[in-house]
C-alpha cells in the first residue's frame, strides 16, 4: 500500500506522519494519533459523531482521507479545552445536561464550537438547523439546544469582558 | 478558629442526595473526548476481525473458497462453520431456548447472516479479505410474511429442527411455528364477548424497527494462553450473564473469564444479546493467542442485530353501550425471524405482553401469541421497553380509541370511565399482575387542564367545519401503565439465573465510599444517581461516592441494565446495602457516644444523642472508628453487600397528550404540542429524569413517524443505512413539555419505579392516536405506522380529502 507523508497542525501541534493513502482521517486520528474522541457511528457521513474542525470548517472525519489534511489546521475535541480550562461549549453541555451516553458528544461539541463562530447569536430554529448534521439518540436535542444557547451567551460575555 | 456551624439545610444540600438535580459525574470525561468505548481499546499485537455475510435471505451454501483471502499479506485466518464444528461452536443456544448459527452451517437463513470470519493485521486488510472470500449459494424460496410462513406448503426454514415437535415453550404445530403462548382466562373472556352489547375489533401491525444506538456493537477479546484467562471488553448491557454464557460455551472456568463493559454509546436493548461476532472474536483470540477486535459497521448493526417488535396484532374489546369495558381478547402473530433469540425471561416467550389490559379495570381477558420463523434477522426484544410492554400498550391504547369512536364517546371520557381507581390499588389485573400503586385520574385531569383540552377540541371542530382549512388537526391521548423492574426470581430468570440485582458498598476510613453494581449504565447516569441514593441513606456527600459497574471481576453478579430495571432492582439493592451499613454505623456511634442505640436519632449525616444536640457522630467520624476502634464483638470495617430479589415488578404510568397538524395538500405532519406527564414514583434526579424523557419521546417519535425495516420479496432489507433508516435530527424533533406526579411504589425501599422506557412506550400510541384523530371525522379508526408524509398523503387521497 502506498504510503504518504502528511504534515498538519493537530490541536496546535505541528505533526508529520506516514500514512497509507487510503486511511480515513477518523482512523488516522483514532488509531495512529490515539485521539479517540472522534467516534464512528455510521461511516457514511450521516451521524456526525466523527465531526472535527479543519481549517475553520466542520468536517466529518469518516469520509475524509488523512492525506487530504496535508497542510491543514485540524482541531479535535481533545483540543477544545485550553490550558486545562474548558471551552464554553464544554461547560454548557455539562451544565445543561446536553449529553447522556456521550457518544455523539465530541461531534456535537465540535459542531457547536464552529457553528457559534458562524452564527454567534442564533435563534432556536437556527441552532436546530445548524446541528442537524449531528445525530443524538439519547437527549432528544432539547438540552443540547439549551446548551448551545447557553454557550452563545457565555462566548458573548467573554467577548464583552475582554473588549 | 472554628469552622462556622452549618445549618441542617446546608448539610442537606451538601449531600446532593435524592431529589437533587445534581450535574452528572460522567460528563467530565465525555466532554473532553476521554470516554473509553469498546472501539477505543487498543492492545499490543491486536488483530482485527471482519465478517463475510450472506447477500441472500435463504439458500444453501455450496462452496466457500478461502484461498484468495488467505493469500493477502496480513491475513491470519479465514474461519467457517466447518472450522467451528470440532469445537461444537458453530451453533449456540439462545436465551429463548432455541439455537442460533454462529456461522451459517450449510444454509443461510437471512440476508447479512454471518457466513465466515477473517482475521487480519488491521481493519483495512480484514475488509479486503472479506471481499476476497468467495461463497457459492443455491437460492431457496424466501418467506418474509409470518402468515405465509404458517401455510401448509410453506418452505421449511429450519431444517435443523426437523422432527422436533416440542419446542422450549410447548408443542410446535408446523415446521415454521416456534410456540403459542397464552395468558388470561379464555372461557371467561369468551363468555363476556358472547353477551356483550358492544364489541369492536381492529387488526394492527407494529412494524419491525431497530434500536440503532449511535455506537454499534463490538468487542476486544484477549485470551492469555499462559494463564488460561480470557478478558473481553464488550458492548454489553449484561456483562455478568455474558460471562456465564461465554464460560458455558468455551469451557473456560467462569473465574477465568472477565467481561468488561466499558463506556457504552447507547444500548436501547440492542446490546443485550450474545451475537456471533462476539463469539467469533473470542474463539479467534483463543485459537490465535492474540487479542482480536471486532467492530460492527452500521449496515451490519441494522441488518443483523436485535430488532424490535414485528407484532401482527388483532385486538377485540367488549363493552356496555355507555363505554364500560367488559372484556379484552388479543391474538398476535409474532415474527421472530430465523432463530428465536428473544431476550425474555425464560418463562415468558412473549415477554410481559400480558400487561395488555393496560390502565383499565377489565374483568375478563385473554391473549395468545404465536411465534413464527421467517427469513429475517433474529432478535426480538429491544428498543427501550420492558419485554414487549411497548406492543401491549400500543394494542390497548389503540383499542380504547377504537371503542370510543364506535360509541361516539370522547377519548378522555372513556378513559375516565375505565381507568383503575386510586382506591383499587394494589390492583390485580385479569392477567394476574399486581399493580403496586397508581393515581391515574388525578394525573389525567392535570394534563387535560394543562393543555386546555376543551379549547383544543373546539378548535378542532372549527377546522373540521371549515372546508378552507389547509390542515387537519388531530388530538392524541394515552393513559399508559408499564410493568418494569424484572423481576421477582420466582417468576423471572435468564438461563436459570434469577433476575435479582446487586450492590456492594465500602465506606473508607476517611468517610468516602465506593459502590459496585451488577448493572451497567449506557447513558442513564448511574454514576450520578446511584451515589445520590447512598448520600441520602448514609449522609455521605455524593461527590465522594464512586460508582463502578461493568467489570465482572470487581462488580457483584447482576443481571444488567435493560427493561427499566436498574432503579427498581439495583436501586433497591443500594438502599438495602446502605441500610446494613447504617445499622452497623449506629452500633459504632452508640459505642463512641457511650449511650445505647435507642438513645440515638439519625439526622441527615449524623447520629445525635436524643435531647443533647451537641453530642453527635457524623458518618465520617463513624467510618474512621470502624477501622480504628470498633466496639467489642463487632468486626472492623464498614461495608455491605446486598442481592435484591424484588417482591414484585413496579408499575410506572403516564398520561401523554399530543396535537398534530396535517397539511391536507402534502401529508406533512407537524407536532404542535406534546405534553408528557410521568409518574415514576420517587424521583432521584429530576434533571436526569427529564433528559431520559426527552430522549424516550424522541425515540418514540422516530418509531411512530418514520422508522421501518422494509424488505422486498427476496428478503433484501431496503433501509439499512442512516441515509434510509429514520433517526430524527434536531430539525424534525418536536419540543417536549414534561410534567409529573409522584405515587411511590409501596414495595420498593425508596419508592422508585423506573422511568427511562415510559416515554418510548407511552409516546408511540399517542402519535398514532393523534394522526388517526385527524381523520376520525371521516370514519377512520386506525392507521398503521410509520406515519410518514407519503403514507399520510396516500391516506388523504384515499379518504378524498380536498385541499
Amino acid at each position: 500500500m502506498a504510503k504518504q507523508i502528511v504534515k498538519m497542525t493537530l490541536n496546535g501541534q505541528q505533526i508529520e506522519q506516514l500514512v497509507d493513502s487510503r486511511t480515513l482521517l477518523v482512523h488516522f486520528l483514532r488509531e495512529q494519533m490515539n485521539l479517540t474522541g472522534a467516534h464512528i457511528g455510521c461511516e457514511t457521513s450521516q451521524c456526525g459523531a466523527c465531526t472535527i474542525d479543519i481549517d475553520g470548517e466542520s468536517v466529518k472525519a469518516c469520509t475524509h482521507l488523512a492525506v487530504q489534511c496535508d497542510g491543514s489546521d485540524v482541531k479535535t475535541v481533545e483540543g477544545l479545552a485550553e490550558n486545562g480550562v474548558l471551552h464554553p461549549v464544554q461547560e454548557a453541555f455539562y451544565e445543561e445536561h446536553g449529553l447522556q451516553c456521550g457518544y455523539c458528544t465530541p461531534g456535537m461539541l465540535m459542531r457547536s464550537y464552529r457553528f457559534l463562530q458562524e452564527n454567534p447569536n442564533p435563534t432556536e430554529d437556527e441552532i436546530r438547523t445548524g446541528i442537524s448534521g449531528n445525530l443524538c439518540r439519547c437527549t432528544g436535542y432539547q438540552n443540547i439546544i439549551k446548551a448551545v444557547q447557553s454557550a452563545a451567551t457565555k462566548l458573548q460575555d467573554n467577548e464583552t469582558a475582554s473588549a | 478558629m472554628n469552622a462556622p456551624v452549618k445549618t441542617p439545610e446546608e448539610r442537606q444540600a451538601e449531600l446532593q442526595g435524592m431529589g437533587d438535580s445534581r450535574l452528572r459525574k460522567e460528563d467530565a470525561r465525555f466532554i473532553q473526548g476521554k470516554g473509553q468505548y469498546c472501539d477505543d481499546i487498543k492492545l499490543p499485537g491486536m488483530l482485527h476481525m471482519d465478517i463475510v455475510r450472506s447477500p441472500i435471505a435463504h439458500g444453501r451454501i455450496k462452496n466457500i473458497k478461502k484461498d484468495d483471502a488467505l493469500a493477502i499479506p496480513g491475513v491470519h485466518a479465514v474461519l467457517t462453520a466447518d472450522d467451528l464444528k470440532p469445537l461444537n461452536l458453530h451453533w449456540m443456544p439462545t436465551l429463548a431456548g432455541d439455537v442460533a448459527a454462529v456461522l451459517a452451517d450449510e444454509k443461510v437463513h437471512f440476508q447479512m447472516q454471518e457466513v465466515a470470519i477473517v482475521i487480519a493485521d488491521d481493519r483495512y486488510i480484514a475488509a479486503d479479505a472479506v471481499e476476497a472470500v468467495e461463497v457459492e449459494y443455491e437460492e431457496l424460496p424466501v418467506v418474509m410474511d409470518p402468515y405465509a410462513a404458517l401455510e401448509a406448503d410453506a418452505p421449511v426454514l429450519r431444517e435443523d429442527l426437523a422432527g422436533k415437535n416440542e419446542g422450549a415453550h410447548g408443542p410446535r404445530e408446523h415446521h415454521n411455528h416456534i410456540f403459542t403462548w397464552e395468558a388470561g382466562d379464555k372461557a371467561a373472556a369468551d363468555d363476556v364477548f358472547a353477551s356483550a352489547p358492544v364489541t369492536v375489533s381492529q387488526h394492527m401491525l407494529y412494524p419491525r424497527v431497530h434500536p440503532c444506538p449511535l455506537e454499534t456493537c463490538g468487542c476486544v477479546a484477549s485470551f492469555d494462553p499462559i494463564k488460561g484467562e480470557l478478558t473481553t471488553w464488550m458492548t454489553s448491557q449484561a456483562p455478568h450473564v455474558v460471562r456465564t454464557v461465554v464460560s458455558m460455551l468455551s469451557g473456560v472456568p467462569e473465574s477465568k473469564v472477565r467481561i468488561i463493559s466499558p463506556d457504552i454509546g447507547g444500548g436501547f436493548g440492542n446490546k443485550v444479546g450474545v451475537y456471533p461476532g462476539y463469539v467469533c472474536a473470542i474463539v479467534s483470540s483463543i485459537v490465535l493467542g492474540k487479542p482480536v477486535k471486532w467492530s460492527e459497521d452500521r449496515i451490519e448493526n441494522i441488518s443483523s442485530t436485535a430488532f424490535a417488535r414485528d407484532y401482527h396484532m388483532d385486538g377485540h374489546l367488549a363493552a356496555t353501550e355507555d363505554g364500560k369495558i367488559l372484556g379484552l381478547k388479543v391474538d398476535v402473530v409474532a415474527d421472530h425471524g430465523a432463530f428465536d433469540a428473544c431476550a425474555d425471561p425464560t418463562k415468558f416467550p412473549a415477554g410481559l405482553f400480558h400487561i395488555c389490559s393496560g390502565s383499565y379495570d377489565i374483568s375478563a381477558a385473554h391473549c395468545s401469541v404465536k411465534g413464527v420463523y421467517t427469513n429475517k434477522a433474529p432478535g426480538g426484544v429491544a428498543y427501550r421497553c420492558s419485554f414487549r410492554v411497548t406492543e401491549a400498550v400500543y394494542l390497548i391504547e389503540r383499542m380504547v380509541d377504537v371503542l370510543a369512536q364506535k360509541l361516539d364517546i370522547d377519548k378522555a371520557e372513556i378513559r375516565r370511565k375505565n381507568l383503575i381507581r386510586k382506591d383499587q390499588f394494589p390492583y390485580t389485573s385479569p392477567f394476574g399482575f399486581e399493580y403496586d400503586s397508581g393515581d391515574y385520574h388525578t394525573a389525567l385531569e392535570k394534563v387535560l387542564d394543562a393543555v386546555d383540552y376543551k379549547a383544543l377540541r373546539a378548535e378542532q371542530q372549527e377546522k373540521r367545519n371549515d372546508p378552507d382549512s389547509p390542515t387537519l388537526m388531530g388530538i392524541g391521548l394515552v393513559t399508559f401503565t408499564e410493568v418494569v423492574g424484572a423481576g421477582p426470581t420466582k417468576m423471572c430468570d435468564i438461563l436459570g439465573v434469577g433476575m435479582f440485582d446487586s450492590c456492594e458498598i465500602r465506606i473508607h476510613p476517611t468517610g468516602s465510599a465506593i459502590a459496585r453494581m451488577g448493572t451497567i449504565t449506557q447513558g442513564q447516569g448511574h454514576q450520578t444517581t446511584y451515589a445520590q441514593i447512598i448520600a441520602s441513606e448514609l449522609g455521605i456527600p455524593s461527590e465522594v461516592i464512586q460508582v463502578e459497574e461493568g467489570d465482572t471481576s470487581t462488580a457483584p453478579y447482576g443481571l444488567g441494565t435493560y427493561g427499566s430495571r436498574s432503579t427498581p432492582v439495583a436501586g433497591a439493592a443500594i438502599a438495602m446495602a446502605a441500610r446494613k451499613i447504617h445499622a452497623k454505623a449506629k452500633k459504632i456511634a452508640a459505642h463512641l457516644l457511650e449511650v445505647s442505640e435507642s438513645d440515638l436519632d439519625w439526622e441527615i449525616d449524623r447520629f445525635k444523642v436524643r435531647g443533647n444536640e451537641d453530642q453527635f457522630k457524623t458518618m465520617a467520624d463513624i467510618a474512621f472508628a470502624a477501622y480504628q476502634q470498633p466496639p467489642e464483638g463487632l468486626e472492623p470495617g464498614l461495608e455491605a453487600v446486598h442481592y435484591y430479589d424484588p417482591p414484585n415488578f413496579t408499575y410506572p404510568f403516564g398520561i401523554y397528550f399530543c396535537v398534530v397538524d396535517i397539511d391536507k395538500g402534502t401529508g406533512e405532519s407537524s407536532i404542535r404540542r406534546f405534553y408528557a406527564l410521568d409518574d415514576c414514583g420517587t424521583r432521584i434526579n429530576p434533571m436526569i429524569i427529564d433528559g431520559q424523557i426527552h430522549g424516550g419521546l424522541t425515540e418514540g417519535f422516530a418509531v411512530a413517524m418514520g422508522q421501518q425495516m422494509p424488505f422486498d420479496e427476496q428478503g433484501n432489507l431496503l433501509g439499512n443505512t442512516l441515509m434510509d433508516y429514520f433517526l430524527p435530527t434536531a430539525v424534525e424533533t418536536p419540543a417536549w413539555e414534561t410534567d409529573y406526579t409522584v405515587t411511590p411504589s409501596p414495595h420498593h425501599p425508596i419508592g422508585a419505579k423506573g422511568v427511562a422506557e415510559s416515554p418510548h412506550v407511552g409516546s408511540i400510541p399517542t402519535f398514532t392516536s393523534a394522526v388517526v384523530d385527524a381523520f376520525a371525522h371521516l370514519g377512520v379508526t386506525h392507521i398503521d405506522m410509520p406515519h410518514t408524509s407519503y403514507r399520510i398523503w396516500k391516506k388523504l387521497k384515499e379518504e378524498g380529502v380536498q385541499l
